[in-house]
């Protein structure tokens, strides 16, 4: 199978995670599309790595999982105190910080 | 090595702002005690420099000199020529006045009142404006100079918003929104400057390769430092500008009538008698040494800017209804007689200006003082709050009257000679300028009689009936005011001497000669 | 001997110095301290005379070096005086007049209770008056030209608490301010001439002459002209006349001594004393001749029109100035003839002022002449000291108005063609109208029906003779009105006497001594009857006519304050109301501006951030696209 076919699974995911980061108001949507965003990275890498041979892809994406597990475990904590403070996980309340 | 007696007049009122910051809260007065104390040591070092300076030796004498900065050329150089030595001297002299005359500006407020006046701060603040000034007198490298230059603005800045009148004609909120302006108008304004003249010091050192005034000025002079001629007028103008707003010139003269209308009397001082100085001390040293090219280039719409300042800061002090805006315009008048004075580029013009920097400021701060135990005591600085005062307090419109009479050049007393010099040296090469610049003695006849007839003539008014006249404390710092007043104006030699050979010496940088009289000249 | 001279300042001003500084505990004797002082200086004073007299007439310069004053390269100024005989002549009507007045004070002031400090004002005018009149150059000449302006100041605005005194003692400084400026200018210009500008030098001698001949003629004639600008000043002098008249707000002693004896005088000093400069410039001449003229028909018309007694003499005052500066103006022709009027007007208007003061002194201070009348049988020794003194400025022969007067009129003619004539004429006609306005002050004061009333607290004035001490310094006043003219003309001494500063010239007079005389003659007879037919004939009207439109104008001292008023006062009030506006607008406008739009600019600008996490993201996401657009059209470029 063409692993091109792969990026285009990629830029596919990618998209879909973006537009659910710009639309959706509920927080762990929101976070949920990022992780899908870094997934869709991961894949695209990995992909590369294939096409071209070598395993610097491979390890570009082992690093993203550990950031994007770290990611999850500070991002929830943050959404589960906002949630307690505010009774909403809705991004668009917490504006407190603007000018 | 011997002892650096440059650095020790910076030091000690240094430790000695240290020191009475220090002091317990409770011991107030321990705090003004000290602060006098150290201005009055350092007073006692100033005058030892000024013995120890010799007018016919080496031009910049009791020199220091050490590597700071390696990497920049940057050193810590100190050296006075007798221009420097002089206004050491009057900064010194000054500052056991103003400390004294402000003794209970910075007192607490009356039990109950939610504002507590830090008066170790006050006092604090006062010592470290005066380190930093006599450094930017005594220092001779450039990067130092800049340093002190705008560090300075920082106490400033913290004594003009931090402190007002005790009183005030439209109650302590409107009084602390006001001073807050001033001082932020003051801050930005020099800050503004500075920036400015940042640049020009980093331009000068790309060009020069180094800080140090000597080392330039000697290299400029056997031209072994050669600038191209945009290159020196744009550093020039760099250095101008922070000066020129320092000193004030119109049109940037703006900031000064608020920071001294809404600072107390003694900062007010502070500010055009000592601060103020630098701008023009350095327009003489930096500017005329370092850029002699450029400043001949420039004099021309500097001398018309120092006569604008000279004729629309009188016309101005005459419009004004705030007795401490009134002195502040007056000031902006003097200030241009000094510039004229320094761009005249002749021998009287510029010892003139050296002299009249020592004499304006000794006859501001008695106008001003006495304005301020005046203000003091009915708590409005509007003159249309007084009148009969005379008659109450004759000792206080007495001394008043002298420091009117000192503002407004009258022939024996100190600010008379300088001033005249000045005119001279002017009309000796520009004559519609000094006939112009002497109308500004008609005008500051009037804005200062008419002051005088406003608040102390006239029928006694109510509110001022019950007038104390000067207490011991504001005697002590009024009389010997007014002595140096009237010593200067009859014997203004010992003074003259320092000044001349520094004089000439920058007379020769810019390679100027003085005219010769007409009918020597046709013979 | 030279180091007298110092002492003679020395004297008044340690007295100004210790009734200033002295503090209350001095009140009881301060007023004796200054009257012994200027006496002390008087007498320092007759003893250098005596010795100038002991010299031979070319022999009779002293001079003495102080100190250094201003020393700067190039620039050179000493306190160095020098007494000649002109300054000689000066320093004695100075302190003589000055400690006659400082005797009559003591009792004119008996009731104020600041005399103490007025007796140290007054010990400041003699010192800077005598500083004036001995500096040996221009810019100490300068310090005493100011330092008498102050004392003037001060004791002006001595009745500190009435507005009018205050302001007319602010208008007198600032007029002499305008003078001054001139004479400041005028040294510049002689700096920068001469490189120098002690008198020694610059004017030489009459056998050695100065190096002031030696600059151009229009450089002189500037010089020339800005002196006489100072001397307008000081001298009140058309334009610059309008302080004295105000300036009799003053206590009457001070009136005398200052505002007609000497001080007004020191215009007419400084011409004299440049006459090597004004001789030199002929058109500079001329204007000063113009402007005595001017003023001495000026101050006359002023002086016949005002009903206050001090300023129909203040009128007076001007007019005779006018006369001295006319003759200064002649040149040699005149310099001697100016000072001896001054010496003699300095007697009979000191005496005259006293007069008046002593008047007043009875009238509860009254300075109305419709309120005075018939004062001769209440005030015989002020009557007849006044009366003498009368005689004496109108020119009653033998008296020393006649002396002095005449001359002058004669100078003036000899200045030859039509300016002599006219110039004579003015000189001849202000002579009629000084007969004129001296009958009607005598009538309107010492003769007629009482005309006084209770004043506003209803007190009836008593009047009465004045005390010992007034009296007696206006009859030595009395005596010097009488026989200084005789004295000085017979035998030509004081020609004689001041001839070797002076020089002397008689000109070409179209017109024989003897015309002049019985010409002089026939306008004061004419002057004296019409005064006699208007005020001794019938009864003065209490209430002043309304008077024609020339009795009104110079009621208003001929609509020069109005004129001040209108285009100087008002004008410099909305200039300086427009300049505080210009500046609060304009100038710290355009900073607050440049700060207000700043402000505006960032508060627009953080808008954007409007704390919404996906509006954010947007614009991440923008800014990335944006980004990978631009990297890959670079590479694809």
């Amino acid at each position: 199978m063409n692993p091109v076919n792969y990026l285009y699974l990629a830029a596919l995911l990618f998209t879909i995670g973006a537009t659910g980061v710009l639309i959706r108001r509920n927080a762990i949507v929101v976070f949920m599309c990022i992780e899908l965003m870094l997934n869709a990275c991961n894949l695209a890498f990995v992909a590369f790595s294939r096409m071209h041979g070598n395993l610097d892809g491979q390890i570009i994406a082992f690093f993203t999982m550990v950031v994007a597990a770290a990611e999850v475990v500070v991002g929830l904590a943050i959404i589960v105190s906002l949630f307690r403070t505010r009774h909403s996980a809705s991004v668009d309340d917490a504006s407190l910080m603007k000018l | 090595m011997s002892f650096p007696l440059l650095t020790a007049t910076a030091v000690l009122p240094a430790i000695g702002a240290v020191a009475t910051a220090a002091v317990p809260a409770a011991k107030r007065d321990a705090a003004k005690w000290l602060a006098l104390l150290v201005s009055l040591a350092t007073l006692v070092l100033a005058v030892v420099v000024l013995v120890r300076f010799d007018p016919d030796g080496a031009r910049y004498q009791l020199t220091e000199s050490h590597a700071w900065i390696k990497d920049f050329g940057v050193r810590y150089e100190l050296g006075v020529d007798g221009i420097g030595a002089v206004l050491v001297a009057l900064t010194a002299l000054l500052i056991p006045f103003i400390v004294l005359a402000g003794w209970h500006d910075a007192d607490p407020m009356e039990t109950g009142s939610r504002r507590w006046r830090p008066t170790q701060g006050f006092f604090a603040l006062i010592l470290a404006v005066e380190a930093m000034v006599i450094l930017s007198f005594e220092a001779t490298d450039v990067f130092l100079f800049y340093i002190f230059f705008e560090a300075m603005l920082i106490p400033m800045y913290f004594l003009i918003g931090g402190f007002g009148d005790r009183a005030h004609e439209h109650g302590e909120e409107v009084a602390s929104t006001q001073r807050s302006y001033a001082a932020v108008k003051f801050l930005l304004y020099n800050l503004v400057g500075g920036l400015i003249m940042l640049a020009a010091v980093i331009g000068l050192y790309v060009v020069a390769g180094n800080f140090s005034l000597q080392e330039i000025a000697e290299a400029r002079a056997n031209g072994s430092l050669d600038m191209a001629t945009d290159t020196e007028r744009w550093l020039f103008l760099g250095f101008f500008f922070a000066f020129a707003v320092k000193a004030p010139l119109w049109p940037l003269h703006t900031w000064l009538p608020n920071a001294m209308g809404e600072a107390t009397a003694p900062v007010a001082v502070l500010i055009t008698a000592v601060v103020d100085k630098v701008g023009t001390f350095a327009m003489l040293r930096f500017c005329l040494q370092l850029f002699p090219e450029a400043s001949k280039w420039a004099t021309p719409v500097i001398l018309v800017l120092a006569l604008i300042s000279i004729i629309y800061g009188a016309l101005l002090a005459v419009g004004q209804r705030d007795i401490k805006r009134l002195v502040a315009y007056a000031s902006i008048s003097h200030f241009g007689f000094i510039i004229l004075g320094i761009f005249a580029m002749t021998s009287q013009g510029q010892s003139g200006a050296t002299l009249y920097m020592v004499n304006h400021g000794i006859s501001t701060a008695a106008l001003m003082l006495v304005a301020g135990f005046l203000i003091s005591r009915r708590g409005s600085r509007l003159i249309a709050d007084y009148g009969g005062v005379q008659k109450v307090a004759p000792v206080l419109a007495g001394t008043f009257l002298i420091g009117g009479l000192a503002t407004l050049s009258l022939p024996g007393l100190a600010p008379f000679v300088s001033e005249f010099l000045v005119l001279v040296g002017t009309f000796a090469r520009y004559p519609a300028i000094g006939i112009i610049a002497t109308f500004g003695i008609v005008l500051a006849a009037l804005y200062t009689l008419v002051l005088y007839q406003r608040t102390m003539t006239g029928p006694v008014k109510t509110e001022v009936a019950k007038m104390p006249d000067l207490r011991a404390r504001e005697l002590v710092v009024v009389a010997p005011l007014v002595v140096l007043l009237i010593f200067l104006g009859v014997y203004p030699k010992p003074v003259t001497d320092i000044v001349n050979p520094a004089v000439q010496q920058t007379m020769s940088d810019v390679q100027k000669k003085d005219p010769q009289p007409e009918v020597e000249a046709a013979k | 001997m030279e180091n007298l001279i110092a002492l003679l300042i020395a004297a008044p001003l340690l007295g100004a110095a210790v009734l200033l500084c002295g503090g209350r505990r001095l009140d009881a004797v301060g007023h004796w301290i200054g009257t012994v002082l200027a006496a002390v200086s008087f007498v320092i004073g007759v003893v250098l005379f005596a010795d100038l007299l002991g010299r031979s007439a070319d022999d009779r310069t002293l001079t003495q070096h102080l100190w250094s004053w201003i020393p700067v390269e190039g620039f050179k100024a000493d306190v160095a005086f020098q007494l000649d005989q002109l300054s000689m002549t000066f320093v004695l009507l100075i302190t003589g007049v000055g400690s006659l007045i400082h005797l009559y004070s003591v009792g004119y002031m008996e009731h104020d209770e600041r005399r103490r400090r007025f007796f140290g004002y007054l010990n400041l005018f003699l010192a800077a008056m005598l500083l004036l009149v001995l500096a040996d150059n221009y810019l100490l000449l300068y310090v005493g030209w100011e330092g008498v302006g102050l004392a003037s100041y001060l004791l002006i605005g001595f009745w500190q608490h009435k507005p009018s005194a205050a302001t007319a003692a602010k208008k007198a400084f600032l007029v002499n301010r305008v003078g001054d400026m001139g004479l400041s200018i005028a040294v510049m210009l002689m700096f920068t001439t001469f490189g120098t500008f002690a008198f020694a030098p610059l004017l030489g001698t009459q056998e050695e002459p100065g190096i002031a001949g030696d600059a151009s003629e229009g450089t002189l004639t500037g010089i020339a002209l800005l002196l006489l600008l100072a001397a307008c000043g000081k001298s009140a002098q058309v334009p610059l006349q309008s302080w004295l008249g105000d300036a009799m707000e003053g206590p009457t002693p001070v009136s005398a001594l200052i505002h007609a004896a000497t001080m007004v005088t020191a215009g007419v000093y400084l011409i004299v004393r440049s006459g090597a400069i004004f001789n030199a410039a002929p058109d500079a001449q001329l204007v000063v001749t113009v402007v005595g003229a001017v003023t001495l028909l000026f101050g006359a018309i002023v002086g016949c029109a005002k009903d206050d007694i001090k300023k129909a003499l203040a009128g007076s005052t001007m007019s005779q100035i006018g006369y001295m500066v006319l003759a200064a103006g002649l040149g040699p022709i005149g310099y001697v003839w100016a000072i001896m009027h001054l010496v003699t007007h300095g007697f009979f208007k000191a005496g005259l002022f006293l007069g008046a003061g002593s008047v007043m002194h009875g009238m509860n201070d009254e300075v109305d002449m419709r309120r005075y009348g018939g004062l001769r049988k209440y005030m015989p020794i002020t009557f007849v000291t006044f009366g003498l003194g009368y005689l004496a400025i109108i020119g009653f022969p033998g008296l020393s108005g006649f002396f002095s007067k005449d001359k002058i009129i004669e100078a003036a003619f000899a200045k030859g063609g039509t300016e002599g004539w006219i110039l004579g004429g003015a000189a001849l006609l202000g002579a009629a109208i000084t007969a004129y306005y001296m009958t009607r002050v005598m009538l309107m004061t010492f003769f007629g029906e009482k005309r006084w009333q209770p004043d506003a607290d209803g007190h009836e004035p008593h009047p009465h003779e004045s005390p010992r001490s007034m009296t007696i310094p206006m009859i030595v006043l009395a005596f010097g009105s009488v026989f200084a003219g005789a004295f000085f003309t017979i035998g030509d001494r004081f020609l004689n006497w001041l001839e070797p500063v002076t020089g002397d010239d008689h000109g070409h007079s179209p017109l024989s001594a003897t015309t002049v005389t019985l010409a002089t003659m026939v306008v004061l007879v004419v002057g004296v009857a019409i005064a006699y037919g208007q005020y001794g004939r019938r009864p003065v009207p209490v209430v002043a006519p309304r008077g024609s439109m020339l009795t009104r104008a110079a009621r208003r001292d001929l609509l020069q304050d109005d004129f001040n008023h209108v285009v100087l006062v008002r004008g410099g009030e909305h200039l300086t109301r427009s300049l505080v506006y210009v500046d609060h607008t304009l100038v710290d406008g355009v900073v607050n501006g440049t700060a207000a739009s700043v402000g505006g600019l960032s508060g627009r600008m953080r808008r954007v951030q409007n704390g919404f996490v996906r509006s954010y993201a947007v614009s991440m996401f923008g800014g990335a696209a944006i980004l990978i657009a631009a990297t890959l059209l670079m590479r694809a470029v």
